[in-house]
This record gives C-alpha cells, sequence and structure tokens, in this order.
C-alpha cells in the first residue's frame, strides 16, 4: 500500500548503492557469538575477493572473541541473504552473488562462546 | 441586548463561549480548502460536536493554575542548587539515566510541541483544536522545565552540554527520533492516535514514571519535583487519548479498521523505544524500583489488557504483537545493555557492569534467563575490564530500517539467535529487527526508504568525516569524557574525591 498523503509521495531512497563511493554495504553475522551485540555493516567493494574477506575483513571484526582463533574454516557453514551458500574463496563477493546490503550468516560448529553461553 | 451582557455566565455557558464560542465555519473559503489535513488519512467524522471535552479548562483558568505550579517548582530547582542537590544522589552512575532523558527524551517533548501545534491547527472541530493547543503549550513547559531541572547537573557532570544537537545526530537518539518524526509526519489523526494514545496513555507508565521514580528513589530532588509538577498535564494528555480514540470509534465504523493498524503500529514502535527504559531500569539506577519485567506485566499486562477489554466493544483488538512483546521483557533490557556496552565509546554517557549485588539481583528478578544467558557475558565482559582489557565493539552496526535499533535483539523463542526480516522495495533490500518493524515497513515502503540512519549517514560521509572520532566530533562529545567506561570517567573521579571529603568532614 502506498502512503496515504495530500498530494504526489515519490521520494529517493536515502542508500542507493549509488551513495556509497563504488562500495557496496554489506552485513555480516557471527552466529551464536553475541558477545559482539548485533551484525556488523561495513561499505565493501564488490570486486573483493571472497578469501579477503575472510582473511582480512571477518578477523579485524571479530578476533577479540577468545574463539575467533579457533575457528576451523573448512566446517564453517553460511547463509547468504538467508539461503544456504557455499562461497568459491577465489571470486569476488559480486560473482559469489553479494549485493548491495545482502547479509552473510556464519556458524562456527563446536565453538558456542564464553563459558557456553552463546556469547 | 445590554442588559443581558451585564448579567454573570454561568460556569458551563462561559466554558462553552470560551472555548467551542471561539469557531466558526468559513463563508468566504470552502472549510475543505481551510482544514486540507482532517480527511485524507481516511478517517470519516460525520458531527465534530461529537467530541466530548475531555478536560473542562479554560485558557484564563490554564495560565493560572500552570503559574502556580511553575512558582512551586523554580522555588525547589533553586534550592536545590543552593544545598547542592547533586550530592545527595545514591551514586553518580544514576546522572547517566538523566543524560539518557536530557538527550533522549526532553527533546521529544519539544517535538511533540511542534507536533500538537500544526494539529491544533489543522481540525475543523473546535474541541480537538482546543485541546491540542493547550496540550502543544503544556509540552514546550515540560521541554523548559526539565532543562531547567536537570541543568544543575551540567555544572558537575559530562555529557549534559548539547542535547539538541546531539538529538538531532547521535546514532542511539535517532532511535526515539525518528519515532516522532514518523509521528509528525503523519497526519493529524494519525498523530493523535501515536502519541496521545500509544504513547502517553497506554505506555506512559513505562516511560515518564520509570524515570520519576528512579529519580524518587535515588535522591534527585529536582527530578521528582519536575514529575509531579507535570503529573496534572500528563492526566490531562491521557484523557485526549482516549477521547481521540472513542470519538474516530463512534463516528463511522469504517474507521476501527484504520484506528486499528495505527494502534498496532504505534504500539511497536512504543515497545522498541521502550528498550531504552527497560535498560535504565534494571542496569543504570543505582536503586533499583522494579525489574524491567515487573514493570512490563503491572503496567501492560495487567492496565493495557484492561484497556483493551474495554476496547473491546467498539470491535478493537489487542495490538498485533503484544504477546511477542511480552516475552521480550525478559530479555530486551539485557540485550539493549549490551547494545551500549559495545558502543559506549560512541554514547554520551557512560556504562559499566553491574557489581555483584546487582548481578544477583538480575539473577532473582529473571531466575530462568539472566543466568544461562546474559550473566557469563557480564562476568567476562567485567574480568576483561579489570586487566585491562575492557571490550568494545571495533565495527559498527546493522540498523533496523525502521526502529533504527542496532539489530542485537534475538528471536524470543531463541534468545542466542539474532532476528532477522527483510522485504524488497524498487530493486533494494530493507532489513528490519522483527515482524513488528517489518508490518510497518511493508505497510507504508515509500516512507521508509527515506531514514536516516545513523550508520549508512556515517559511511556516506555525511557525519563529519570518515574515522570515528571525526564524527564524535560532530556530534559535540568531549572525547574521553562523555563517553567510554564508568570506572576511571572523570565522573566518578569527581564522585569519589566528594565521598573522600565527606568522610573525612
Ligand atoms: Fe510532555
Ligand atoms: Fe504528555
Ligand atoms: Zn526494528
Amino acid at each position: 500500500m502506498s502512503v496515504a498523503s495530500i498530494g504526489k509521495y515519490e521520494f529517493e531512497p536515502l542508500d542507493k548503492v549509488e551513495n556509497f563511493h563504488g562500495n557496496q554495504l554489506t552485513y555480516f553475522n557471527w552466529e551464536q557469538h553475541l558477545l559482539f551485540c548485533a551484525p556488523a555493516c561495513l561499505p565493501l567493494p564488490p570486486e573483493m575477493p571472497f578469501a579477503a574477506l575472510v582473511q582480512e575483513v571477518l578477523p579485524g571484526v571479530y578476533n577479540k572473541h577468545p574463539d575467533f582463533q579457533e575457528i576451523n574454516w573448512d566446517e564453517v557453514t553460511w547463509t547468504l541473504d538467508q539461503e544456504d551458500f557455499t562461497p568459491d574463496m577465489g571470486k569476488s563477493l559480486a560473482d559469489n552473488g553479494f549485493g548491495h546490503k545482502s547479509l552473510l550468516r556464519f556458524w562456527t560448529p563446536g565453538l558456542d562462546g564464553i563459558e557456553g553461553s552463546h556469547s | 441586548m445590554a442588559e443581558k451582557r451585564k448579567k454573570k455566565l454561568g460556569i458551563k455557558q462561559r466554558y462553552s463561549m470560551l472555548t467551542r464560542g471561539l469557531g466558526w465555519d468559513t463563508t468566504y473559503q470552502d472549510m475543505d480548502k481551510v482544514f486540507p489535513y482532517d480527511n485524507y488519512e481516511g478517517i470519516i467524522i460525520h458531527d465534530w460536536e461529537g467530541w466530548e471535552d475531555p478536560f473542562r479548562l479554560t485558557m484564563d483558568a490554564y495560565w493560572k493554575f500552570q503559574s502556580e505550579k511553575e512558582k512551586k517548582l523554580y522555588a525547589v530547582i533553586d534550592s536545590f542548587a543552593q544545598n547542592n542537590g547533586h550530592l545527595g544522589i545514591t551514586d553518580a552512575r544514576y546522572v547517566n539515566a538523566l543524560k539518557l532523558f536530557l538527550t533522549g527524551v526532553s527533546p521529544l517533548e519539544y517535538q511533540a510541541a511542534r507536533g500538537f501545534t500544526h494539529v491544533g491547527r489543522q481540525f475543523r472541530g473546535v474541541g480537538p483544536r482546543v485541546a491540542c493547543q493547550m496540550q502543544a503549550i503544556d509540552e514546550l513547559r515540560h521541554v523548559q522545565t526539565q532543562i531547567h531541572s536537570m541543568s544543575h547537573y551540567n555544572k558537575y557532570f559530562d555529557g549534559l552540554h548539547s542535547a539538541p544537537h546531539m538529538h538531532d545526530r547521535v546514532w542511539y537518539l535517532s532511535v526515539p527520533k525518528s519515532f516522532f518524526d514518523d509521528a509528525r509526519t503523519a497526519g493529524p489523526f494519525e498523530f493523535l492516535t501515536s502519541i496521545s494514545f500509544a504513547f502517553e496513555y497506554v505506555l506512559t507508565n513505562l516511560l515518564f514514571v520509570p524515570f520519576m521514580s528512579g529519580a524518587a528513589f535515588n535522591g534527585d530532588m529536582a527530578t521528582v519535583t519536575f514529575g509531579f509538577s507535570a503529573q496534572s498535564d500528563e492526566a490531562r494528555h491521557m484523557t485526549l487519548g482516549l477521547e481521540v480514540i472513542k470519538f474516530m470509534l463512534e463516528q463511522d465504523e469504517r474507521n476501527i479498521p484504520i484506528v486499528q493498524r495505527w494502534m498496532d503500529k504505534w504500539f511497536w514502535r512504543g515497545t522498541r523505544m521502550l528498550a531504552l527504559v527497560a535498560m535504565m531500569m534494571d542496569y543504570m539506577l543505582p536503586k533499583r524500583v522494579m525489574s524491567w519485567r515487573e514493570a512490563w506485566d503491572i503496567y501492560f499486562t495487567e492496565a493495557g489488557g484492561a484497556l483493551f477489554a474495554d476496547l473491546a466493544r467498539y470491535g478493537i483488538k489487542p495490538p498485533k504483537y503484544a504477546d511477542i512483546a511480552t516475552k521480550e521483557a525478559e530479555h530486551i533490557s539485557h540485550q539493549a545493555w549490551h547494545i551500549f556496552y559495545n558502543y559506549t565509546h560512541a554514547a554520551a554517557f557512560h556504562t559499566w557492569v553491574p557489581g555483584k549485588e546487582e548481578l544477583d539481583w538480575l539473577s532473582e528478578k529473571y531466575p530462568t534467563t539472566f543466568d544461562k544467558y546474559y550473566r557469563p557475558r557480564l562476568e567476562y565482559l567485567d574480568k576483561e575490564e579489570k586487566a585491562g582489557r575492557r571490550f568494545y565493539n571495533d565495527t559498527l552496526p546493522m540498523l533496523c530500517q525502521v526502529c533504527q535499533i542496532p539489530m542485537g535483539f534475538t528471536d524470543m523463542d531463541d534468545p542466542t539467535t539474532i532476528s532477522f526480516e527483510v522485504s524488497e522495495y524498487n530493486g533494494d533490500k530493507y532489513h528490519t529487527c522483527s515482524l513488528g518493524c517489518k508490518d510497518i515497513f511493508d505497510y507504508e515502503p515509500a516512507k521508509y526508504v527515506q531514514a536516516w540512519l545513523p550508520v549508512h549517514q556515517i559511511y556516506q560521509g555525511n557525519c563529519g568525516g570518515a574515522e570515528v572520532p571525526d564524527v564524535l566530533k560532530w556530534y559535540n562529545f568531549n572525547l574521553g569524557a562523555d563517553n567510554l567506561e564508568y570506572n576511571g570517567s572523570p565522573d566518578q573521579k569527581l564522585w569519589d574525591e566528594w565521598q573522600a571529603h565527606r568522610k573525612k568532614a
């Protein structure tokens, strides 16, 4: 339903991809590790290889957590925009299917956070 | 005629002359052109005279009454300042609740004044117009007296110096700000449903009362006195809230689904904003009043239950997702406090891990959830802080497109998993924190795609610079004083010095 209004109601969205200087917004969530209170948001170039995301971006976000060093990346399971997802490490984010404001969630089996509290 | 005019008017007559008698139907211009806003929302009014004035007050009586209250209030504020009232509070941590109130809530009083001024012009019925105009003046009085009541603290404590500036810019203050922006940009009937009914009638006991009783419990006499002085205004505001609902529902049954949808929307937006109050009650008051869970059970489940039972005769149902909100009462304060603990380096108040007795109190108040989900995390954070590694989250969070809160709330049946919702609109994704926020987005996407989401604005380069310190300067923060952990803060140092001094004396 459109907005009830006194006239024409058409406005530009504030977060169009063009506004992010060649980047697109990307959201991440490390599941069952709520020491980080909420998913992270970063503007990333769509041509960034997925391997760089894992090796360079995620440590910057999450390496304060004692579990982070323990992650076995071969066992990690992923979803991209709520669909099961198997990343191709060599391909870019765009070629892996990332769009503007895509959400990447990942589960790290065997690691259940501070004192097993999923934090 | 002259003979008649000399006769003194009866109270009833005088009242009607000084309120209803001030209005007229326009003749040079069509009434629809003079009042273009009061019918586009779809609310059908057959008889504006059907409006029952919720409070029988004329402007002259109003001025007299308010000025009496004002005299008393300012006498207390003066003596509070002269007697160093700030030394009588329980602990300096308490002042952080005032910082949240002054930056998050007081500017809403001003927003309310603007909103009621607008709708006080736009209704063609004189009854609602007069009621809204009086409330507009009340709200202006509230923002002013709140600033005066709290200004004494600004002489000694950090974070209280730039409330209006911060309200317009700081990431978490966009939560209350966007709430009111949303209400003020709606039509006049939706505005009254959101502010007068959902906010002032249904949820006020969960917003205003906790802050005022928190002040009383923690020795803050200035704020308590303000609270008393606003009480009779609030009583009027509540009757206006209920009257507008009954008026709409009684005028035409086609109004019922519109009113129901607004109730659902504004109940949900209201509960989201109350997360800030929840964490204040459970974490920020050195001397606790009651837990958020208890407050919710008393003021929403019981009192709200009775209200909606009463409205059932009009065909109104309790707000959609009220059951989810009730489940949330068990978790929301802990999750909200954790968000602020993560990002205190970017907040204008301090956070901390509660002391052992306070943790025990939380364990007792939340027996099935606190020890399982929250206590281990807080104890870990405490250990880290004591070891000199105070945890801060270095990456900006994902926000909900509607309530604008970082997406830190979990699925309430699975409290270790964040809740995610998403909508597509014109080829873009819009993420929301809950079904309640998603419904609001999906009904009026064209409105919410315009949301000024602080994190996205920072990344677009609209908030003072690319680095966090640039953004904080743009917020007008005194870095190292307004923000960061409470332990080691200038507030704490000053308080400890006063306490040491007192012991010596
Ligand atoms: Fe007010
Ligand atoms: Fe009010
Ligand atoms: Zn939300």
